[in-house]
């Protein structure tokens, strides 16, 4: 049934849909509602899993590593400083090969203290052996955190969800909540091998030497690069139970196009409306939407160079001293391909300056009338 | 027209207030204001003391109301023993 | 596509009125809905404001409303703003809670809701600063004409966190009062 919710509504409806366990999370804007809509569930009874209140972000995590450890379904959501303070406890989690999922609500880092939307806290969190989701729209934060809980266990690595804060988290809209009987064939309970067995009690993580920390990291490389294609029949599972596809890049348009706008988040649904609009100009747009960061999707983006294109990145991120972050990855997955396209970075929205159609739009004139350099990231913003 | 391609040193390194606090009037804030009834006054001064916005000062033995940053929370009303405090609207300029 | 941009102040369930009108509108099957608060630090009495955009087809832009085709004035001090009337479309409706309707142009339709009478009626809210959402989400659904009264109380009833037929009573009033007052002026 289709009911108007917010973001943060779809993320709880899908904790409690997904059957998790234990659930451990500190508040913090643009996440707080899904907190308190757990609690709630929780103190209602509709929500039957462990509620664990903690002092803080890094708590929080350090909770889940040891439920999940013990073979639970765990769940947290945080955004900006919160996820920032987790930092050290999310490597401990993929390093100890935990399938631990958490939504973070993208919201931009002080000083100054800011509350609005960029995704400049998750994207700080690259390196740490998390997958990475960027979604769109509501429905999708409710779907991609009942693929990510598949995702993780099938792949024994944490995966983020991540939703731009108030675009997406305090916004309405319809959202499919699907019925748990259909949730409960798609997602069977976690059965976890390597879970703490009071039977058979052992150390976990435990010191190596570096021979096989060096293979440990190379086995979860390995299993990072299948990731990808894991994740995608999982996505077409999904399809299959509940009739709507997501896949790790998002085409619209493309066939013909010279250009393209690549966008992540809920820009990206807007960059739709920006390419239906200059379609009816006759000019050629299209526009590609990465929906999986982590890993990587470089072999799908690159079938989309095959001829002389134009790309124009918009990011809502940045890396001080380098570029936008989404651009970066693109040029590198681009690295070497024959009839290497162009490809341009913008930076747009950091601190939730509004990305609109108009914005889109000049974005892509420009790339498309090569104004742009491909050495220097321009910044742009709607002045409205 | 979106292109931010003013000199980026014209933008100062921090973010400070440019004025004092005071200057941050908050008056607009509101929809009703108190009123206060001189002749029921006591003096208690407990609207002194429970303003959440620490817009009411001392006047001899009497309380002044400072409407410039009043955000017509109306907790002095609902404390007052004396009724001395009233509600009124405020109406479109 | 309609869009739609409420003007308030914090503590009057500005975004709430935009929520209700696009539940109203899923529940009637009129079309897609989108209810977006303006992203402000939440602060009562500060003026607010909260968008929504309502749709045959589905709706992809994800951005603010600054060429709105209706606008809701829930709090009558506002209405003198210049801000109210920015970007509104030509032949666009202002709809504000307000005992007298404005000195009306051509440019825009004017419709003028006693809500806080209504709202006050139906004791809703303090006397002072009684709750008008429902009702001025009434007589908006009833200027669009984008979902049935029964798809209204059903939004009404579902949102709000006190009186529930209290405040389905106040937006039924309004809806009324509004189809009569349109029929009246076409």
């Amino acid at each position: 049934m289709r009911k108007a919710l917010m973001g943060n509504n779809a993320a709880a409806a899908a904790v409690k849909l997904a059957r998790v366990e234990v659930v451990s999370a500190y508040p913090i804007t643009p996440q707080t509602q899904v907190v308190e809509a757990l609690a709630d569930m929780k103190a209602s009874g509709e929500f039957p899993g462990r509620f664990v209140r903690v002092e803080s972000e890094h708590s929080a995590m350090a909770c889940l590593v040891g439920a999940a450890q013990a073979g639970a379904r765990t769940f947290t959501a945080t955004s900006s400083q919160g996820l920032a303070y987790m930092h050290e406890m999310l490597h401990w989690a993929s390093g100890a090969r935990l399938p631990i999922v958490m939504a973070d609500v993208n919201r931009a880092l002080g000083a100054p203290w800011i509350l609005w939307t960029d995704q400049t806290d998750s994207l700080s969190q690259r390196d740490t052996g998390w997958l990475q989701f960027y979604c769109s729209t509501n429905q999708e934060i409710l779907d991609s955190l009942l693929i990510a809980y598949r995702a993780a266990e099938a792949l024994l690595l944490p995966v983020m969800v991540n939703y731009d804060g108030f675009t997406l988290s305090h916004t309405y809209e319809p959202v499919d909540v699907p019925a748990q009987e259909a949730v409960d064939r798609f997602l069977p309970p976690l059965n976890y091998q390597y879970a703490l067995d009071l039977a058979n009690p052992r150390a976990f993580s435990a010191l190596p030497k570096p021979k096989e920390y060096m293979r440990l990291r190379r086995r979860m490389a390995a299993d990072m690069d299948r990731a990808t294609v894991t994740v995608a029949a999982i996505e077409d599972e999904f399809a299959r139970a509940f009739g709507r596809r997501y896949a790790a890049v998002e085409p619209y348009r493309t066939d013909d196009a010279e250009t393209l706008l690549v966008v992540s988040g809920a820009p990206a649904s807007t960059a739709l409306e920006a390419v239906d609009r200059l379609r009816a100009e006759g000019l050629r747009a299209g526009s590609l939407r990465i929906r999986q960061f982590r890993p990587f999707p470089a072999a799908v983006l690159r079938a989309y160079a095959g001829r002389e294109r134009r790309f124009v990145v918009v990011d809502r991120n940045f890396s001080m001293g380098h570029h936008g972050i989404f651009c970066e990855e693109l040029k590198s997955a681009l690295y070497g391909v024959k009839g290497r396209p162009k490809v341009f970075g913008t930076v747009a929205g950091l601190g939730g300056g509004d990305i609109t159609v108009e914005l889109l739009e000049e974005i892509w004139r420009d790339a498309d009338a090569g104004r742009l350099d491909e050495r220097e990231p321009l910044w742009m913003e709607d002045a409205r | 027209m979106p292109r931010l391609d003013e000199d980026p040193f014209l933008t100062p390194p921090i973010l400070t207030g440019g004025r004092p606090m005071s200057a941050n009037k908050t008056r607009d804030w509101r929809s009703v204001r108190p009123v206060l009834h001189a002749e029921k006054c006591t003096g208690c001064m407990l609207c002194w003391k429970f303003c959440p916005e620490a817009c009411v000062s001392v006047q001899g033995e009497r309380p002044l109301i400072h409407l410039d940053w009043c955000k017509g929370c109306a907790i002095c009303v609902a404390e007052c023993p004396a009724g001395a405090l009233t509600l009124a609207e405020e109406e479109a300029p | 596509m309609l869009e739609i941009r409420f003007h308030g102040r914090g503590g009057q369930g500005t975004v709430l009125a935009a929520k209700m009108l696009a539940d109203a509108v899923l529940r009637s099957g009129w079309g897609e809905c989108m209810a977006i608060p303006e992203f402000g630090v939440e602060r009562r009495g500060a003026p607010v404001l909260a968008y929504a955009r309502i749709s045959k087809e589905t709706i992809r832009v994800r951005a603010r409303v600054y060429a709105p085709d209706a606008v809701v004035v829930l709090d009558p001090v506002l209405a003198a703003s210049p801000a109210v009337l920015a970007g509104l479309k030509p032949g666009g409706i202002v709809i504000v809670n307000s005992e007298k309707t404005p000195s009306a142009g051509r440019r825009w339709r004017w419709l003028a809701i006693p809500a806080k009478a209504i709202a006050r009626s139906h004791g809703l809210g303090p006397r002072t600063a009684p709750m008008v959402n429902t009702a001025m989400c009434g007589a908006l659904v009833a200027a669009l004409e984008v979902a049935c009264l029964p798809s209204l109380e059903a939004a009404v009833r579902d949102a709000v966190p006190a009186k529930p037929e209290e405040n389905v009573a106040a937006a039924r009033e309004a809806y009324s009062l509004a189809r009569r007052r349109l029929h009246a002026a076409a």
